[in-house]
């Protein structure tokens, strides 16, 4: 049983970003740097098991959605529907490329001579959360291969004589730890958002932890119960935000203090520019305002820019001081 | 009883909550940890883990050639499935790859239910993958004395039910396994009370904070812990089952030492020799927070192992897994990198059938094959072993650059900077390039391993930062550091290159002693040394004259000598990178 998101103790701004993704999924995928044992993949965790469940046709391999299944490589013949989890994948570090994209049928192809497409995580990540553990540590060509899938929403596999293309509307959840080894920029740019974790330094927060796991250990159900209302809310949060966002507005004002900013802080092409006015105004929706305004944009820049940044072996100031530097000296 | 087998005691009460123990070191503790804990969960699984195992046997999956044979779908169980409720056990565990750490880390996210037993052979920087080290709670040492041999184990003290449910069946579901567990910890949570159980949180908190232990997986881990060792000495929480989790859990993970405002200063860390639990903190029995912390924090201090407090010291992080993926690498091209085309084989030990080219191959047999078998054979593909292809791909070995650099004597400070400066260009392409960087320094009477091989560019401006010169010039110590640690890294499907920066006038022997003379013939014996291992590298002096003594070392090295008078940073950069891969950057 997942741990409740509303009782992960601290952790705002990993949360925040989660929720954002959550209300606006095209943003992209939250990529999330910090140490072993902070909660990562326990908020991940946490957000899919806490969204409501999908509608999807009963039994279909690639979690297709009514109304697209008409695209379904498996044609399937039913209309039946029925209402399954968010899928959450936890992608491992050693998978394959088989794995991940879906290969050809091996009992099929070898019993009965078919030739049959086998889905892979992709196809079940469909719709859902990919979380990947130290993605830095991942083969660089897969990861170029899921960037290129979490961005074009399909995947397309044309290998061992098959031509499959299927739907994969996911979000990409990275981890990673950069002492361990770094990405790529190129990579890390193709990410929407990006934030630091680390454990809080508070004695008190600390104690909290302690305590709520305990508690969920002991009993798991009475522990969801209590926590089952704040995450209630939670979900009408993000229902609501998700049904507003087309309607709220992007005044001319908030643009142009994006487009600064991003001068300000020089980051790299322009990537950065849509990905925070899409944040800001997922983050609009989120907090039921009508319009995206300067402070919307305030609270997603460092997330939605950290990563972009130019680095500079030779600056030791690190990206988030940047940002906030540049902030505070453009809109006081 | 020792600590080592004190956390094995626990860790058979509540496998799946406490997740495993790191042990380091080989001796009579460890095989004792491990016939204790073998002996607590009998009739459950113990399985052993081979470094080198594959994907299939780990996770389970298809048998490619028993479904072949019977022409049906036959599946293999999984090491990780097979082991749930009990034992996995992974002799060399410093030598497990990312690949098989990452497996095993998800299984024990997913709640498999079984102890993990990281068996640490290795040496002073090498490690268990962090994946796995992070999971299990107890990090003790294995090369204790012999414990005093009781083959008659005491049970587990529990006021109704049994602590470890004698499995009947194997697969028992891990719910069930865990089932104990729970009841533990709720007897004792009984007994704690709310305002017992308060403090523990708030002692463990304040140690972790002052110990600098970020993971708030430690943190859970030692609340567990010390409930269980307080029952096992059926009693309240007291100190001595705080400092227990101290010492076996947050001390060896400190990545700080923290000031003290008394004038204790931190005991000897002699992990060997440690008190048994409540020899020195049975006297005194104040329930003062305050003096109740001091104690636990000075256990976890004296359980610090030298290694990590050298490390503090320098204001380096605790020990990193170095070697995690290593091992498997050479294998690894079996798996990805560029495809090369199928050959026949069998598709095991990590090689893919490459299922086109197998149905090829079988394609013009089926006519023959099928009038060879009796008339009403069924009708199906007709594959032979023979006709098995498996998928190669070409995987470049990943370059590792090792600066070995001469701190010493006057010109050490700008040597040290080029190299740092040479180091950091090279780690900001170290990606593209599939490379890893290391530096050794070496000066006064020692050769210092100051950046592990790494790729990570945060890690090295973390470690460079104050690096201190001047000193004797142990010439032949720094190349026999570089040449061990090219050695190993070879050892593992690397191609290690040493950049040796230095005027070659080696002042300090083998043994310390200063002594040019018996300086130089160490270093030249160093050199011969390195030469026979077949390590490439060259000689970089940077001196503004440069002398002949460099050459000389070059020459018995079999290396390259480059004169580089006022050569800077990206001087130094390019001339490693072209001779290293062949073109400059």
């Amino acid at each position: 049983m997942a741990f409740p998101f509303s009782a992960i103790v601290g952790q705002d701004e990993m949360k925040r970003a989660l929720l954002i993704s959550a209300v606006d999924p095209r943003i992209g995928g939250v990529m999330v740097f910090g140490d072993r044992g902070t909660g990562k993949s326990t908020a991940a965790r946490a957000l899919s098991a806490l969204l409501p469940p999908m509608v999807a046709i009963a039994g279909c391999r690639y979690n297709c959605a009514p109304e697209e299944a008409d695209r379904c490589p498996d044609q399937c013949g039913s209309r039946k529907t029925a209402k399954v989890p968010v899928p959450f994948v936890d992608l491992p570090l050693g998978a394959t490329e088989d794995r991940v994209l879906g290969a050809l049928d091996l009992e099929r192809a070898l019993g009965r001579g078919e030739k049959a497409f086998e889905p892979g995580l992709l196809a079940r990540a469909h719709r859902g959360y990919l979380y990947i553990d130290e993605i830095n540590l991942l083969e660089d060509h897969l990861v170029d291969l899921l960037l290129d899938v979490a961005q074009s929403g399909e995947n397309l596999v044309e290998r061992e004589g098959l031509s499959v293309r299927h739907p994969a509307k996911f979000v990409l959840i990275g981890s990673g730890n950069p002492e361990e080894g770094e990405l790529r920029p190129q990579l890390l740019d193709r990410f929407g958002l990006s934030v630091e974790v680390k454990t809080p330094q508070d004695i008190e927060q600390r104690i909290e932890i302690m305590r709520r796991c305990d508690a969920q250990e002991r009993d798991a159900a009475a522990f969801a119960a209590d926590w089952a209302e704040a995450d209630a809310k939670i979900v009408k949060r993000i229902a609501r935000g998700k049904k507003a966002l087309p309607k709220v507005a992007m005044p001319d004002a908030t643009l142009q203090d994006a487009a600064s900013l991003c001068i300000a802080v020089g980051a790299d092409g322009l990537r950065g520019e849509l990905t925070l006015m899409r944040a800001a105004r997922a983050y609009a929706a989120l907090e039921g305002a009508k319009s995206a305004e300067r402070k919307h944009l305030r609270a997603v820049a460092p997330m939605a820019l950290r990563h972009r940044l130019r680095r500079d072996v030779l600056d030791e100031t690190g990206s988030t001081a940047r940002i906030d530097r540049a902030l505070a000296e453009l809109f006081g | 009883m020792t600590d080592t087998l004190m956390a094995a005691r626990l860790l058979a009460a509540a496998p799946g909550r406490l997740g495993g123990i790191w042990l380091r070191g080989a001796g009579p503790e460890r095989e004792a940890a491990l016939a204790l804990l073998t002996g607590a969960l009998e009739g459950r699984a113990v399985r052993r883990v081979p470094v080198h195992i594959d994907e299939e046997r780990l996770c389970g999956g298809l048998d490619v050639a028993a479904s072949l044979a019977a022409g049906q779908r036959v599946e293999q169980a999984g090491l990780l499935h097979e082991a749930a409720g009990g034992l996995l056990v992974v002799p060399m565990a410093e030598r497990m790859s990312a690949l098989v750490a990452g497996r095993i880390a998800q299984a024990m996210d997913a709640g498999a239910g079984f102890a993990l037993v990281l068996l640490d052979d290795g040496g002073e920087d090498e490690a268990p993958p962090v994946a796995l080290t992070e999971r299990v709670a107890f990090w003790c040492e294995g090369v204790g004395v012999a414990p005093t041999p009781d083959t008659n184990l005491p049970e587990f003290p529990s006021p109704s039910t049994p602590p470890v449910g004698v499995a009947q069946d194997k697969l028992q579901p891990v719910a069930e396994v865990e089932g104990p567990v729970s009841t533990l910890s709720n007897t004792s949570l009984d007994t704690l009370g709310t305002n017992g159980a308060g403090e523990i949180a708030r002692s463990l908190a304040n140690l972790s904070l002052a110990l600098g232990v970020d993971s708030a997986r430690a943190l859970l881990f030692a609340q567990t812990a010390t409930r269980l060792h307080a029952q096992w000495h059926s009693r309240d929480a007291a100190e001595e089952d705080l400092a227990f989790a101290a010492r076996t859990m947050l001390g060896p993970r400190a990545t700080r030492i923290p000031q003290q405002a008394d004038d204790t200063p931190p005991p000897p860390p002699e992990p060997e020799d440690e008190p048994p639990p409540g020899d020195a903190e049975s006297e005194q029995e104040q329930h003062d927070p305050d003096a109740l912390d001091d104690l636990v924090l000075a256990a976890a201090l004296a359980s610090i192992p030298i290694d990590v407090l050298a490390r503090i010291g320098e204001g380096r992080s605790a020990r990193r897994a170095s070697g995690a993926g290593g091992a498997g690498r050479k294998r690894a091209s079996q798996l990805r990198g560029r495809p090369l085309g199928a050959r026949p084989g069998l598709p095991r030990g990590g090689a893919r059938l490459a299922l086109i080219d197998t149905l090829r191959a079988a394609v013009p047999w089926q006519e023959i094959r099928r009038q060879q078998e009796a008339a009403d054979a069924p009708k199906r593909l007709r594959i032979r072993k023979g006709d098995l292809r498996i998928r190669r791909f070409e995987e470049r070995a990943e370059a590792l650059t090792i600066f070995a650099v001469d701190a010493s004597g006057s010109s050490a400070l700008a040597r040290l900077a080029e190299a740092k400066g040479a180091v950091e260009l090279m780690l900001a392409q170290s990606y593209v390039k599939r490379a890893q960087v290391a530096l050794i320094a070496f000066r006064g009477t020692a050769a210092e391993l100051l950046l592990p091989p790494t790729r990570s560019l945060t890690r090295a401006k973390k470690v460079l930062g104050e690096v201190p010169g001047g000193g004797g010039t142990p010439l032949a110590l720094g190349l026999a550091a570089a040449s061990e640690l090219a050695e190993s890294h070879a050892a593992r499907g690397r191609t290690p290159f040493v950049a040796l920066l230095t005027d070659g006038k080696g002042n300090i022997d083998r043994q310390g002693q200063p002594g040019r003379a018996q300086a130089g013939e160490d270093a030249l014996a160093a050199a011969r040394r390195f030469a026979a291992a077949r390590t490439q590298g060259v000689v970089i002096d940077i001196s503004a004259r440069p002398q002949p003594e460099a050459a000389a070392i070059a020459a018995a090295m079999r290396a390259r000598y480059l004169a580089l008078p006022r050569a800077d940073a990206r001087g130094v950069e390019q001339a490693v990178s072209a001779l290293q891969f062949g073109k400059a950057s």
